[in-house]
């Protein structure tokens, strides 16, 4: 087990600078979820750790020590890669001990611990079989079991689960959180399924263009985002975002220094006759997943989306949709949050006795 | 259904098939059935004499000599092509300017023809003039007969095969290497793999259906070896360099024994032909890492 410290990291491939200034400390036993977008530098950030790379400056400390000149295997990490990148000449067995073989462990150790690694991620019946007569799931087992076996002071698994179908992904996250549950170790995971992020990580990091946005617990990260990057980023669908100006019947306490206006879609709240920001609009599209309900709404100063819970499926054509004040996230001209702005109704609305 | 929807697929394929026969399957049988007589090219009759043309070929020292030397040729070839064009390729897989400049240079005698390349290596070889005996002569070795010397004529023959085929091999061998994922040896990389390791359990093995399919071609190739020695030795000296397809020539249009030269085309083909077998069967069971 080990903490990681990433200390002025920068990347520069040939003259792109892929990642600039970055500073991260992933505490000791965490699951950390690197999220972004693609090619937000997430997996360059994740193979810098790994030794795959080598950061351009910076440096890198596994556990309180500077890894920056140790080679990938002397690092006491382990990989899950997204393509699994098994040994397609090996057996399943062949696959797992490859790593102990070449640490030069004796025979009957070996035969113990591949043992029991193999009974645990449930793939004992499959030890003499290549990977390429495995199924999709089997092989990712193989790939965890492979880096499992190492007892590393650090896994690192790289989008694991995106060649997986739906229904085994949720299967492998739930397991995958089970497994950090049991081992304890330091879990270092990029995605760029911000769902997956938030489902398995006691810490996020939010990443964009090389540069961390946010790093927080997942639910500060939902109801308290830095910047309209995370607030738009994490959230299905995102948060709405509409330019002050055309944020009518609006008013600001301390709202200087003010560009956009934010609510997330389940707190616009269709239909009620309480205080709050007050949007009318006609439905344009309605999605029904069962439990929720979700409708993108045109209204005269944007479009946006709104979400229900539990509630029948509304038919009509236009909605009134109100957004209590509190739920408003504010933002400055670059995206960066503003705290201690407080909407007040305007005076004449409420004169009118809404 | 119509007579000319019955007929269109027939019609179709009947080009390819008229082509076929004629070029490919009759050539064949005609060798096969010339193979039993007695012929000399010319005359209107041809004299059956069974399988008298093989029991006198495979009775004669002649062509048992020309049979160990197609078939020392052939594993010498083979042989060093493909451990030289792995080592290339090993080395010139990566990306920059100096490896892209050796891999079109080592390409280049691929599209020479060969009578050219015969030529350039006939003086290049030759014992009084050659720059190779000049070449070695600096470091002090003696000047070597080269395709004079029955002791080296084949050898000599050999080095030109090897200098021909390599750049062909050796782009193959890059082909199949950057087939390989890179992400298996960031694996082992992270698995502490040592570089021998990694080549002898990952990278060999993965690389066995390339090497399978050169070797085969190559084997194949080597068998029928011609212009290189119908150019610089004529079979020569005492009859060190003559292979099968030089014997038959020979016989053929030299000697005009054509029922005997036929015979001999016969046993080529069994040899290519069964070569070609093992190659299908083999290729059929092999492990795809796919």
């Amino acid at each position: 087990m080990a903490k990681i410290e990433l200390l002025g990291i920068e990347k520069t491939f040939k003259d792109e600078t892929v990642i600039r200034n970055l500073n991260l400390t992933i505490r000791d036993g965490s699951f950390t979820v690197l999220v972004g977008p693609s090619g937000c530098g997430k997996s360059t950030t994740l193979r810098m750790i790994a030794g795959l790379e080598k950061q351009t400056a910076g440096e890198i400390r596994i556990g309180g020590t500077c890894v920056n000149d140790v080679p990938p295997g002397k690092r006491n990490v382990a990989m899950v890669f997204q393509n699994y990148a098994l040994y397609p000449t090996m057996t399943v067995r062949g696959n797992i001990e490859f790593g102990l073989k070449n640490r030069g462990m004796p025979g009957k150790e070996r035969q113990s611990l591949v043992h029991d690694i193999s009974e645990i991620v449930g793939l004992a019946p499959y030890l003499d079989k290549k990977p390429q007569q495995l199924s999709g799931g089997q092989r990712q087992r193989v790939a965890l079991a492979r880096a499992m076996v190492k007892q590393p002071q650090v896994f690192i698994l790289d989008e694991p689960l995106s060649n997986l179908d739906a229904k085994l992904r949720n299967q492998m996250r739930t397991e995958l959180i089970q497994l950090h549950k049991r081992l304890g170790t330091t879990f270092v995971y990029v995605t760029h399924d911000q769902v997956e992020a938030m489902s398995m990580g006691d810490e996020i990091v939010v990443m964009d263009k090389g540069v961390i946005q946010q790093a927080d617990i997942p639910s500060k990260l939902y109801h308290d985002p830095a910047n309209l990057f995370t607030a738009q980023f994490i959230g299905t669908p995102a948060m709405n975002i509409i330019d002050i100006r055309d944020a009518y019947g609006l008013e600001l306490e301390n709202g200087e220094g003010v560009s956009y206006v934010g609510f997330r879609p389940e707190q616009a709240l269709i239909g009620k006759s309480i205080e709050g920001f007050r949007l009318e609009g006609e439905i344009v599209t309605r999605e029904s997943l069962g439990a929720e309900n979700v409708y993108q709404i045109r209204s005269r100063c944007c479009t946006f989306f709104a979400k229900t819970y539990l509630e029948p499926l509304l038919t009509e054509a236009s909605a009134t949709v109100v957004v209590p004040y509190e739920q408003l996230y504010f933002f400055g001209p670059n995206g960066e949050r503003r705290r201690g702005v407080r909407a007040l109704a305007k005076r004449l609305a409420t004169a009118g006795g809404v | 259904m119509t007579i000319w929807h019955k007929l269109r697929p027939y019609g179709m394929v009947a080009p390819a098939i008229v082509i076929f026969t004629m070029f490919f399957l009759y050539p064949i049988f005609y060798m096969i059935y010339l193979s039993l007589f007695d012929w000399n090219f010319v005359s209107p009759t041809k004299t059956f004499v069974g399988l008298a043309n093989f029991r006198d070929l495979l009775t004669d020292s002649d062509f048992m000599k020309v049979l160990s030397n197609t078939t020392m040729y052939t594993l010498l070839t083979v042989t060093l092509t493909t451990i030289l064009a792995l080592l290339l390729a090993l080395w010139l897989n990566r990306k920059s300017l100096f490896h892209g400049f050796v891999q079109g240079a080592i390409f280049s005698p691929h599209i020479i023809s060969l009578v050219s390349i015969s030529l350039l290596w006939s003086w290049l070889m030759d014992p009084e003039y050659g720059l190779l005996n000049w070449i070695i002569g600096l470091f002090g070795f003696g000047p070597l007969q080269w395709l004079s010397h029955p002791g080296t004529s084949l050898v000599s023959l050999v080095i030109v095969a090897v200098w021909k085929g390599l750049g062909y091999n050796t782009l193959v061998f890059i082909a199949g290497l950057q087939s390989i994922p890179g992400d298996i040896y960031e694996a082992a990389a992270l698995d502490e793999s040592k570089p021998w390791t990694t080549f002898a359990k990952l990278t060999l093995p993965m690389l066995s259906p390339t090497i399978f399919f050169l070797v085969i071609i190559n084997l194949i190739g080597s068998f029928q070896v011609f212009e290189t020695i119908a150019i610089m030795t004529q079979g020569g000296p005492v009859n060190s360099t003559n292979t099968l397809v030089y014997y038959i020539y020979e016989n053929g249009f030299r000697f005009f024994k054509i029922g005997y030269a036929s015979a001999a085309g016969v046993i080529l083909l069994v040899i290519v032909g069964a070569l070609t077998i093992v190659y299908f069967r083999l290729l059929a069971r092999r492990v795809h890492y796919r």
